[in-house]
């Protein structure tokens, strides 16, 4: 039977990961919180779906699951998205992340516009 | 991590915000710059996006579990619709549909999505990291006992163990089974009984101490 990657359901894996002895949490980083209200923001405003996020995702294929967190997997989609509806180009994000790394090392110094 | 690193107002920055710039993180300050720039969004709705997100907990799932268990009449418009019985509770459920799934005396209930990471946020809150796995998404639909034994839930073999796959537009919660000793309880006291994994199935409610 061919599947995707994505369709994970009885695919041989280990046992859960542990994080103190519990399996693994955490508390969500400003950044991923960020994250999750442009995507729920920018479909509410009809920008894209639920779909199109899901689309984006399956077609990075199983390293990108390996290699990426879950946040990193979501912004890479929502900036697919929002690029092919015309919301901004590739080369606006481009420049604008070239400021952003220049405005210091830190998220939080990068996030300080105008710095 | 040293406080070296101290903000315009003489603070230092949250432990969150200290590590280095990652890639990722960059794009997501040049995007939310862009969006406010371009009048797609402003920062009052990021900021109420994510105070609305932080609200929900699973404090509100277990309300409606809490609920369900003392008024059959409510348990009955649950199980029937569970999107439209959570609202009556004042839970803002979207477009969804969400399914309330009952364990009872033989049957246990558990929730996964195995295509992606759907998951009843609205009355859970965001899901833990565990839900989104590759382990947990491969292996619960086909060992789910060994799974439920590794968060420490030993069921009996005679208890029926159904697993219930999420879709982005169908999602599940689990109404645990009202636990022993609890007759005399209230509403809000059966409330704290019921843990985010009871409601997902791979926990119980609690037992009153």
């Amino acid at each position: 039977m061919n599947k995707r990657w994505h369709d994970m359901g009885g695919d041989p894996a280990d046992a859960l990961p542990l994080r103190d002895g519990r399996p693994a949490e955490h508390d969500f980083a400003l950044w991923e919180k960020r994250v999750d209200a442009l995507m729920v923001l920018m479909t509410t405003k009809g920008h894209f779906t639920v779909d199109g996020l899901r689309r984006a995702i399956e077609d990075m294929g199983p390293e990108a699951f390996e290699t990426m967190s879950y946040y990193d997997r979501w912004i890479a989609a929502v900036n697919q998205n929002l690029v092919e509806s015309g919301v901004y180009t590739l080369s606006e994000l481009g420049q604008r992340m070239e400021q952003v790394a220049r405005r210091g090392p830190t998220y939080g110094q990068a996030s300080l516009a105008g710095a | 991590m040293p406080h070296d690193h101290l903000s315009p107002s003489g603070h230092p920055y949250r432990a969150d915000n200290d590590m280095p710039l990652t890639y990722w993180q960059c794009m997501e300050i040049a995007m939310r710059e862009l969006l406010i720039e371009k009048g797609v969004t402003t920062t009052a709705e990021i900021a109420a996006q994510i105070d609305a997100m932080d609200a929900r907990s699973p404090a509100d799932g277990a309300r409606v579990v809490a609920r369900a268990w003392c008024d059959p009449a409510f348990r009955q418009r649950l199980l029937a619709d569970a999107s439209a019985a959570s609202r009556e509770l004042g839970f803002d459920i979207g477009a969804l549909r969400l399914i309330a799934v009952e364990n009872t005396q033989d049957v246990h209930n558990v929730i996964v999505c195995t295509l992606c990471s759907c998951y009843p946020r609205n009355l859970l809150g965001l899901s833990p990291d565990w839900y989104k796995s590759r382990e947990y998404r491969s292996r619960v639909v086909v060992e789910p006992r060994r799974v439920l034994a590794e968060f420490g839930l030993t069921l009996p073999d005679t208890t029926t163990i159904r697993v219930h796959d999420s879709t982005a537009d169908m999602r599940y919660i689990v109404i645990p089974a009202r636990p022993a000793g609890t007759e005399g309880l209230d509403e809000t006291a059966l409330a704290a009984l019921v843990t985010r994994d009871s409601m997902i199935g791979t926990g119980l409610a609690r037992s009153p101490a």
